[in-house]
């Protein structure tokens, strides 16, 4: 038995402990914002914040999840009021094929977190997702953009325990 | 097959045969308008087969073609849009992939390879009535707004028409003292006005009008303007979009595949009892080339998968190497019968004249990697199938199901938006897994998931091609004689044998040559001419096709041999390209944007142009590179031109763009799929690197103004890229680089 919090909703599991956060999020939980990619933690689009870290969660066993508190794409924010890295992705119309966003967007609002204002070498440094459809440049955009509007507005990152959970 | 077969006319000389065959009785009463209304989903009220309006307001868009990322749901609907004289806002307008695949949602463009304008006369009626009685159904060729743009417009009006009628009845005053606006239609004279809602019961009893007026496009309020955001966009910020690999059915189980690591090899044996003592895990299914497992979830799924043991046959695709088949295509072109697709004047004696200038370009097999793994869910119940699939041919998928059981009584297929597509999504080889493991396991939904590693090992890949470039210049400096000799091996042939009925391709598979035979520099003795090899790799459509190669080629060998006459290889092309003005347009606008005559700052620096047509469209660009002495490799920016014809999205041209740029600066740096005994090298983004964002370029899009007819614009961004980095590269370093990836050609990336 494994106990965590998945966007403040506690869960139980009886599954091996060998089994991927990414899997338990998407084929128990039914969760399906968190994509699956690689399985190899190389493209990060399982990527899920776990105490403010941008994780890729398709290389997190849920025996390393006792009493962790799990952040997904899901529990940013309601659909009426988004994140500003969310609203920002809106403004310049980055997703393509949208895949891999929810992954960047999770990465994206952990870096903010710790970093509201990055630079691009930071921004090269810590966001080392896959996007097929070439994004990059809006994404880069969306960053700074979400750090001007964080500065003024709307939260950055969540508060994990009262995020609504669809 | 046979069953199969019967129902499936492809092509010009079977399409007109089958035509005969069925009549023009039959064929008369194949409906290629889709105008008539009826009812529709969800107590909506049917206009016609694109446009239903709900009794709460809301307007649902059927839009036929799959959405992979190119932005086709809003396109589409800013066509219907525009005249239908609503606004596309996702809280009020629903667009979906319909599940019905009416013969009116065929792409004709694709099947017959031509504008909507230039479809006329007896023979082309036959075959777009022998496609639409298929109904060929595909997304690909980036073809969507070409095929759409006269349609989708008519069937805004038509709906517009049959409301603003219906409300003026309502009112008791004449149809053209009324007019349509923002969802209502409005009598301005009386003040009143009536919404869409409150009339469409009337207006889908109404006889939809013959010819409407389409508005000219200066009256245009959507199309060609920023006023319309995507629709799909909100709920990809949110984790909501649902894709195929999304898809969730109750009591649905989770499947995925071993494959023969070796292309055409075949299961001898399978000792599953290791496998099948895992916890979760429901069957393993041998399915001929491949094992499948059943499980509870992907995790147990894929447990079992590893603990199999498979013995396989593997067959003469063992023997294959990516060194073979560059020696194969070698030996081809200097021995080989070619198949001469374009012969101008004479060209051996113009070689002659001259001192001849050679080079041989090679390119590598290259996978799709889409974000999305290969995945569908199939149900097979009471002798039917139930498909929902991420694809680009709800007709292919369909022949795909078949295979797995030619007596299905019917085939339902939801087609889901796709986490990448890029040509990989065309093919069935996943749907035929998906649909054998659900006759297995009969009246259970199974989703089969493809790991990574089977998507990179399993592609339909780009061909690998060799092509040997000579010329002589005239004394002008300009070429007199200009020779390609091209060795591919055809994916048509490859695509056909695994997806359709029957086959097509070979040395004359357009997708062989296509972009070098255009080839648009005056030039008064050219001959383009390919061979081509067989082997059991399977092959398909890249992002682009044939373009990816030959753009590569040609606009190399021009820059080689604008050096050669010592020109400006920009003013070189410009030159050469006097009588083609939309060409030259862009290469004038390009000049400018990218401040061409300026001279760039710092040391390894250098500039490159490339210019290619496809899918209809122009798109010049020029690459900015910084390379270090040690071989490091930066592209610093991209600034490209495009003239598209009118533009729908503008914004989503320029992202259409951006992206293939991105798309294509990946393959030219890492994407290099290599054959060793017959198996892929690589297996995962690990071994088949991508760009991220540390790499990608600062970007430019310029579209040039344009009120010509619209043409593609998912693929044309992609065939440039290549030598305008590589001429860059030239310019820095006095290095041709002639065979790609530059991964492999020593060069790093910071």
């Amino acid at each position: 038995m494994t106990k965590f919090a998945v966007n403040g909703k506690d869960f139980e599991t009886n599954d091996p402990g060998d089994m991927p956060l990414l899997w338990a999020l998407r084929d128990r939980l039914k969760m399906h914002g968190t994509k699956y990619g690689c399985g190899i933690g190389a493209c990060g689009a399982c990527t899920v914040i776990i105490d403010g870290q941008a994780v890729r969660s398709c290389q997190v066993p849920i025996a390393n999840l006792e009493g962790k508190s799990i952040t997904t794409i899901e529990g940013l924010a309601p659909a009426e009021t988004p994140t500003a890295v969310q609203a920002a992705w809106v403004a310049e119309q980055v997703p393509q094929c949208g895949y891999c966003q929810s992954g960047m967007i999770m990465a994206v609002t952990a870096l903010l977190a710790r970093s509201p204002n990055p630079t691009d070498t930071e921004i090269d440094e810590a966001i080392t997702n896959i996007c097929r459809c070439g994004t990059y440049p809006r994404i880069r955009l969306a960053i700074h953009r979400a750090a001007g509007m964080s500065a003024s507005a709307a939260p950055v990152a969540p508060a994990t325990t009262e995020a609504g959970h669809e | 097959m046979s069953k199969i077969t019967r129902r499936i006319f492809l092509f010009t000389g079977a399409a007109v045969g089958a035509g005969l065959a069925l009549g023009v009785g039959y064929l008369s009463t194949v409906d290629t308008d889709g105008l008539s209304p009826g009812e529709g989903h969800d107590g909506a009220a049917k206009l016609n087969a694109w446009v239903e309006i709900r009794p709460d307001g809301k307007v649902r868009i059927a839009v036929p073609r799959a959405e992979m990322g190119q932005g086709v749901y809003t396109g589409i609907a800013t066509l219907i849009a525009e005249e239908l004289e609503i606004a596309l806002d996702p809280a009020t307008v629903i667009v979906e992939h319909p599940d019905e695949l009416l013969p009116v949602y065929t792409n004709f463009v694709g099947a017959l390879n031509k504008r909507p304008e230039d479809i006329s006369g007896p023979i082309d009626w036959v075959m777009k009535k022998v496609y639409a009685s298929v109904p060929f159904i595909l997304t690909g060729g980036s073809s969507s707004i070409v095929d759409g743009y006269h349609s989708m417009r008519v069937a805004g009006a038509t709906a517009r028409t049959m409301l603003v009628e219906a409300a003026a009845a309502r009112l008791g005053v004449a149809p053209d003292s009324c007019k349509a606006e923002n969802g209502r239609v409005l009598h301005a004279e009386s003040g009143r006005s009536l919404s869409y809602a409150e009339v469409v019961q009337d207006a889908a009893k109404r006889t939809p009008p013959s010819s409407p007026k389409l508005k000219a496009q200066s009256e245009f309020k959507l199309i060609g303007t920023d006023a319309v955001k995507r629709v799909d966009i909100p709920d990809k910020t949110r984790g909501a979009a649902k894709f195929g690999i999304d898809v969730d059915l109750p009591g649905m189980l989770i499947a995925t595949v071993v494959q023969s690591p070796v292309f055409g090899g075949k299961v001898k044996s399978v000792d599953s009892s290791a496998a099948m003592a895992l916890p979760g895990v429901k069957k393993v299914v041998d399915l001929g080339s491949a094992v499948g497992v059943i499980g509870e979830t992907y995790y147990h799924a894929r447990k079992a998968a590893d603990a199999l043991k498979i013995e396989w046959d593997e067959g003469a695709g063992a023997e294959l190497s990516s060194a073979g088949i560059s020696a194969e295509y070698l030996k081809s072109i200097e021995t080989g019968q070619p198949y001469v697709a374009r012969n101008d004047g004479d060209v051996d004696a113009a070689l002659k004249n001259g001192q001849a200038i050679e080079a041989i370009y090679e390119t590598p097999l290259l996978a799709h990697a889409c974000m999305e793994p290969m995945n569908t869910t199939a149900l097979w119940k009471d002798g039917k199938f139930e498909i929902w699939s991420p694809n680009q041919s709800p007709t292919v998928v369909r022949w795909g199901a078949l295979k797995a059981n030619d007596q299905a009584k019917d085939v339902a297929i939801h087609t889901t938006i796709m986490g990448g597509g890029f040509g990989r999504r065309a093919d069935s080889d996943m749907i035929v897994q998906a649909a054998q493991l659900a006759v297995a396991m009969p009246d259970v939904p199974v989703k089969l998931v493809w790991s990574r590693e089977e998507d990179t090992q399993h592609d339909a890949y780009r061909p690998s091609a060799t092509m040997r470039a000579r010329a002589v210049l005239g004394s002008d400096g300009k070429p007199a004689a200009i020779d390609f000799r091209n060795a591919t091996q055809s994916a048509f042939l490859s695509f056909s044998k695994r997806n359709m009925p029957f086959e097509m391709g070979g040395d004359k598979d357009p997708a062989n040559l296509e972009g070098a035979v255009e080839m648009p520099y005056e030039v008064a003795n050219v001959r383009v001419a390919t061979s081509t090899i067989e082997t059991p790799v399977p092959l398909g459509f890249w992002r682009s096709v044939g373009n990816s190669n030959t753009g590569f080629f040609v606009e190399s060998f021009i820059d080689e041999l604008a050096a050669s006459a010592k020109a400006d290889p920009m003013d070189y092309r410009r030159e050469l390209l006097k009588h083609e003005p939309r060409r030259l347009a862009v290469l004038d606008m390009l000049k400018e944007k990218s401040g061409w005559a300026t001279k760039l700052d710092g040391a390894g620096r250098g500039r490159g142009v490339s210019l290619h047509t496809s899918f209809r469209s122009h798109v010049g660009e020029v690459a900015e590179v910084t390379v270090g002495s040690d071989g490091t490799l930066k592209v610093d920016r991209v600034v490209a031109v495009v003239d598209c014809g009118q533009t729908v999205n503008p914004n989503t041209v320029k992202a259409q763009v951006e992206g293939a740029v991105i798309f294509a600066l990946s393959a030219l740096m890492y994407g290099e799929i290599t054959l060793e005994k017959g198996r892929v090298t690589q297996s995962n983004f690990d071994t088949y690197d991508m760009v991220r964002i540390a790499q990608a370029p600062k970007i430019e899009v310029y579209i040039v103004p344009s009120t010509e007819l619209p043409g593609g614009i998912g693929e044309p961004g992609t065939p440039p890229l290549f030598a305008a980095v590589t001429n860059a590269i030239f310019a820095a370093t006095g290095k041709r680089v002639r065979k790609l990836p530059l991964s492999g050609q020593g060069y790093m990336f910071a």
